[in-house]
């Protein structure tokens, strides 16, 4: 089994932070892992993309062209990548920052106002997490004693305190 | 074992670095090989090295020159334009026979170029590196595991070699994480203690030593550098590295390093899936190259795939390595563009890729 993931959005939004949670989820589910960012002169405000591969066997390229999950939070990126998920993939889109469609009928479309979710529960700034959350239950990769470990590692010992926060974003996500 | 923790390969790098006994490091910043100055910056100083950025790679390297002379494992890093700004440096460190390890984190060129990822400095770094008969060791990572297993290798073969050894990477190393983790290594010959050729002063106790690459008599120059090619004929003939898989029966055998040999082999991998008889080759040692390892892996083959993120430059490597006894082909992109494991699988398909 191998999960593909591409995060992608505007530099900000936590994308690279979301990828980094997905690869310790699957670090610490016993699995092998590669996390590879978009970089470049574009930082603040400009795009931004990771690569996440979470397998059961070693991983070769850790480049991913064709994500078998795609989270997109802006529309640009959308526009860019949503052709480019496997046939028989899945897409995750915070509704509330994309606008735009898709005749895609061979991929499962999660539409979540991530955003606006994030907003009305006081989790401003944590849209990125309560789609992780929902990616994390649509792939199966859920067990909660491993996402909660995997939470308090990426989360820098100086934002400890937003622990609680984000464990409630992404339950929030699992539940959307 | 410490569990595994997910790190940036240029973080690895340097980390491990610190563990090989590294004490100094002159640098100057240039991405994308920055984390390694910036992880440096605050970890040499809790181990009680040196972290100096210098006003330019030139000082660095030279930095990296004096150092080396005294006997202390020391390090510096830059990417292509600045390796070339070394050169001169780097030069001087091999005709002084000083060891020391450089990193090349690969960007696009000539010139400033770009800064995503390249393997263009193939060339530069296994041949003309700077003026002069001399080699440096170059070993070319394809993991973040490898980035930080390399850099203790290449202290302890520098230092027995008495020779500088670079780590070739490029950008999609350096930036990528993975999971990785440091084995308790041996250091050996960290300090000056039996480096009997160190100026590290002498209290009146011995003959002082002296650091040069000044010879003006020709003979003694030539003596200097035979004594000197007589060592990479023992490296040549005893320290190659490469990995091969699926050799045996393979029609072709594809030859790729570093991060494009992870690439090639996601499309070898997918060719065997469809039946095709496909290998793969990757040299770990770029100098000195795995001529006998290539050898013995293409044996069997009818033709051989060189994939690069340059315009063909190992290729060279590949075709002398075999004595052009077997058609090489090539595929390539350049320029910061990262080959796709698909369009790597049309190109052996292309060269009739046989179930």
């Amino acid at each position: 089994m191998t999960n593909e993931f591409l995060l992608a959005g505007f530099g900000g939004q936590g994308i690279l932070f979301a990828g980094k949670l997905l690869a310790y989820v699957g670090l610490y589910a016993g699995k092998e892992v590669s996390w590879l960012p978009s970089y470049g002169p574009e930082m603040r405000g400009g795009t931004c993309n990771c690569s996440v591969t979470v397998s059961d066997d070693p991983i070769g390229s850790p480049l991913i062209l064709e994500p078998s999950e795609l989270m997109v939070m802006n529309t640009p990126s959308f526009d860019k990548f949503i052709g480019t998920v496997k046939a028989g993939g899945m897409a995750f889109i915070d509704s509330t920052l994309v606008d735009g469609k898709t005749d895609r009928t061979d991929i499962k479309c999660f539409w979540i106002p991530a955003t606006g979710l994030a907003n009305e529960n006081g989790l401003k700034g944590m849209a990125n997490i309560i789609l992780t959350g929902k990616i994390l239950k649509e792939t199966g990769l859920d067990d909660m004693a491993v996402i909660e470990k995997a939470l308090a590692k990426v989360i820098p010992p100086k934002k400890a305190n937003l622990l609680d926060a984000n464990l409630k974003a992404l339950k929030l996500g699992m539940d959307a | 074992m410490a569990e595994k923790s997910l790190m940036k390969g240029n973080e690895a790098l340097a980390e491990a670095a610190i563990r090989a006994g590294c004490k100094c490091f002159f640098g100057y910043p240039i991405t994308p090989q920055t984390e390694i100055s910036a992880y440096l910056s605050k970890r040499m100083p809790k181990v009680g090295g040196t972290f100096l950025q210098a006003e330019s790679e030139v000082a660095a390297i030279n930095m990296v020159y004096g150092c080396a002379g005294s006997g202390i494992r020391c390090m510096t890093s830059s990417s292509s334009p600045g390796i070339s700004l070394k050169a001169e440096g780097i030069s001087y460190i091999a005709g002084a026979d000083l060891p020391c390890v450089i990193i090349d984190v690969v960007r696009g060129g000539p010139g400033l170029g770009g800064i995503q990822p390249s393997q263009a400095d193939y060339w530069q770094i296994t041949k003309g590196l700077a003026h002069g008969d001399f080699h440096v060791l170059v070993y070319a990572p394809a993991s973040v595991q490898e980035m930080a297993d390399m850099v203790a290798k290449a202290f302890d073969m520098a230092d027995e070699y008495r020779m500088p050894a670079m780590i070739l990477a490029d950008g999609l190393l350096g930036q990528m994480m993975e999971p990785v983790e440091f084995p308790d290594v041996e250091i050996k010959m960290s300090d000056a203690s039996n480096k009997p050729w160190a100026a590290n002063g002498h209290k009146g106790e011995r003959k002082h030593n002296i650091i040069n690459s000044l010879y003006l008599q020709p003979q003694e120059l030539e003596d200097k550098v035979v004594e000197r090619f007589k060592r990479y004929e023992d490296l040549k003939a005893n320290h190659t590295m490469a990995v091969a898989d699926y050799c045996d029966d393979a029609d072709i055998v594809v030859v790729a390093y570093g991060s494009t040999a992870r690439l090639a082999k996601s499309a070898v991998d997918a060719a065997r899936k469809e039946g095709l008889k496909v290998g793969m080759f990757r040299p770990v040692t770029l100098w000195p190259f795995p001529e006998k390892e290539l050898r013995e892996a293409t044996k069997n083959a009818k033709k051989v795939l060189t994939v690069e993120m340059s315009m063909g430059q190992m290729i060279d490597d590949v075709k002398l390595a075999i004595n052009c006894s077997k058609p090489v082909e090539f595929y390539g992109r350049t320029g910061g563009i990262i080959p796709a494991p698909a369009d790597i699988l049309n190109k052996i398909k292309e060269m009739g890729g046989n179930k």
